[in-house]
């Protein structure tokens, strides 16, 4: 009893200690998420607070210009949206179907994991050298010249590898017993994929496209490359025409000697922020209405 | 429930594929009345002479230092010849005489003449070209606009401060009667003509710098470097200098001061530096890169000026025009 009496203070003593821990780790932890949220709204209010009263619609339809006043960003949205459109179009199937054969098809030998660690590898090759392999190959020995095609090929080769990985993972999760029950009815390979594992994994697969379709949509580096171009005053046409997208205008207006154009700078990365949400909103809605498909069984 | 429930997912992905492609098939039906156009690698020939007047497209890229100016009389000529189309790269100089040398461009735009060995490459793939003088630009020597002991600088004392291996550090090592503050230097990454130009002016050698001062591709960051920095000194272009005259102090070099009159008449030596474009000689056959040409050596000068370069003499433009034939 006596000893019991004597050991309280150390234990009380502990038990302080173990919750001031306890506190240090709740407030790092809050300072982590605080601080990239901090660095996200400083960021957007010096956005907003440049570039909002730019953004109206004269803006959006307008063509640049050499004085920020008259300037907008027209060409650069539509070509934003043509090259991830033509990009999507190429990526998506191409993307898709080589998940499948990697893990439907594929057997597990020397040449497969060798294909797979490859893919892997390319998701970390820099953007700029995606751009030097889109310039020599769809511009000049394809000859599809500094157009869209040739932009929307090189976007597409940037993004087939995190889409592929994404789209394996899917497909990688689609439980056994759903792929063998299918097989136990009758079904082909080809029937159960289709109609099975395919719907399974497509919410996660479309989240694995948007992901890779916003990392297109904001890349600068590899357009410039192969040829996009910064001042453009007219739409594009068809796939050859000559293009420029959102992020090489806000380049090329961030880096002006003027400071108006430094605010219209703001107003075209509001205009980019937008675009994305859009698409990532879109995928959110698209992926929970598959999500809550799936649950009546 | 399976089965109904995969043929809608499989559906819903084509129609998702299909909306993508007629959204942007309504994206070009709503273009397509603008303009005729002509692809990049191969001009139509055949659409030039409509009666509604000229058309085409006109492909320039190079220098980020031309770019102001190309891109203002892109505009203006555009905004009065509708059917042409002229879009302008931002290459810098190397990389858009790489594109020119590959046929794909029809004007290059240069920060400094043509080098030994792109003119050698050109002459090897058949491309005749012209080079055209368009504007001067005053490479100016900033420091911050609260420099109170500054006032003008000599090309020999700029060669000290930015030789390769300096050892100056402070103004006082400059000029003894200068405070014994630590110098802030900044100037332009290699990869810029601007640097280039400098470098082979200043130091004697072209790319030959000290390497320990803070270098930017954005003259942007230059200037808030300079502008936040009492002690600092950089250089870059006078256009960026006029647009932040109140945060930066120009400086003079031997006396002269940067000034139109002075960069336009050379005075402002060594720094003041003709600007280029080249055109193809082939491209020169096809009436609107004629008149593009035209415009930009006649009523497109007073650009110049107007984007913060220094246009040349009416009769050096003359003369310019006239190599054109």
């Amino acid at each position: 009893m006596k000893q019991i009496i004597q050991q309280a203070p150390a234990r009380a003593n502990n038990r302080r200690v173990r919750k001031l821990k306890d506190l240090a780790g709740h407030a790092i932890f809050l300072i982590g998420t605080l601080f990239s949220v901090v660095i996200l709204i400083i960021l957007l209010t010096s956005m907003l607070s440049e570039g909002l009263r730019h953004l109206d619609w004269q803006f959006l339809t307008s063509f640049p210009s050499r004085m920020a006043a008259k300037s907008g960003i027209l060409p650069a949205l539509v070509g934003s949206v043509w090259l991830i459109g033509l990009t999507a179009l190429i990526a998506i199937p191409v993307g898709i179907g080589a998940a499948i054969y990697i893990e439907n098809y594929g057997k597990d030998n020397r040449f497969n994991r060798l294909i797979k660690v490859n893919i892997a590898n390319l998701a970390g090759v820099p953007s700029i050298v995606y751009g030097m392999l889109g310039l020599s190959l769809f511009v000049r020995t394809f000859g599809f010249g500094r157009s869209i095609l040739s932009g929307a090929l090189t976007m597409a080769l940037l993004i087939l590898p995190i889409l592929i990985v994404a789209a394996s993972e899917a497909l990688r999760d689609v439980p056994k017993s759903i792929i063998e029950g299918s097989y136990a009815v009758g079904s082909t390979k080809l029937q159960t994929i289709t109609k099975m594992i395919l719907p399974y994994a497509f919410p996660r697969i479309l989240t694995g496209i948007i992901l890779a379709l916003s990392r297109a949509i904001g890349e600068t580096a590899p357009l410039l490359l192969i040829g996009a171009f910064s001042f453009v005053r007219f739409l594009p046409e068809n796939v050859l025409s000559a293009f420029t997208v959102l992020p090489i205008q806000i380049y090329v207006w961030a880096g002006k000697p003027q400071a108006s154009f430094h605010e219209i700078t703001s107003a075209a990365i509001i205009v980019l922020l937008i675009v994305m949400i859009l698409i990532n909103g879109l995928a959110i809605f698209l992926r929970n209405k598959f999500e809550t498909g799936k649950q009546p069984d | 429930m399976k089965a109904h429930q995969s043929t809608f997912t499989l559906k819903t992905l084509i129609s998702l594929i299909m909306i993508i492609a007629l959204t942007m098939t309504l994206l070009a039906g709503c273009s397509a009345g603008a303009s005729t156009t002509s692809e990049g690698a191969a001009p139509a020939e055949t659409k030039v002479a409509l009666a509604a007047g000229l058309s085409g497209q006109i492909i320039i890229d190079g220098s980020s230092t031309v770019f102001p100016i190309s891109e203002a009389v892109s505009e203006e000529f555009t905004n009065s010849n509708p059917d042409v189309q002229v879009p302008v790269g931002y290459s810098g100089t190397g990389g858009g005489f790489k594109k020119f040398i590959a046929g794909e461009t029809d004007i290059s735009n240069a920060s400094r003449p043509i080098k030994d060995t792109e003119a050698q490459a050109l002459k090897d793939a058949g491309i005749e070209y012209t080079e055209i003088k368009v504007a001067y630009d005053g490479l100016t020597v900033v420091v911050n606009a609260a420099n109170d002991f500054a006032t003008d600088i000599t090309v020999d004392e700029l060669a000290k401060i930015w030789a390769p291996h300096s050892a100056v550090m402070l103004w006082s090592d400059v000029r003894a009667e200068w405070p014994a503050e630590k110098i802030g230097l900044y100037g332009p990454g290699s990869d810029s003509g601007t640097f280039e130009y400098f470098t082979e002016e200043i130091t004697g050698e072209a790319g030959a710098i000290r390497t320990d001062y803070t270098p930017s591709e954005d003259d942007n960051v230059l200037v808030q470097g300079v502008a936040g920095d009492k002690y600092a000194m950089g250089f870059f272009g006078y256009a960026y200098y006029l647009e932040n005259a109140d945060k930066l102090k120009a400086l003079s070099i031997n006396g002269i001061s940067p000034e139109i009159a002075t960069i336009k008449d050379g005075t402002y030596s060594p720094l003041s530096r003709p600007l280029f474009i080249y055109v193809k000689n082939s491209s020169l056959e096809r009436e609107e890169v004629v008149a593009f040409m035209d415009y930009f050596l006649t009523e497109g000068t007073v650009l110049v000026e107007e984007v913060g370069y220094v246009g040349l003499t009416d009769a050096e433009y003359a003369t310019e025009l006239a190599k054109l034939g």
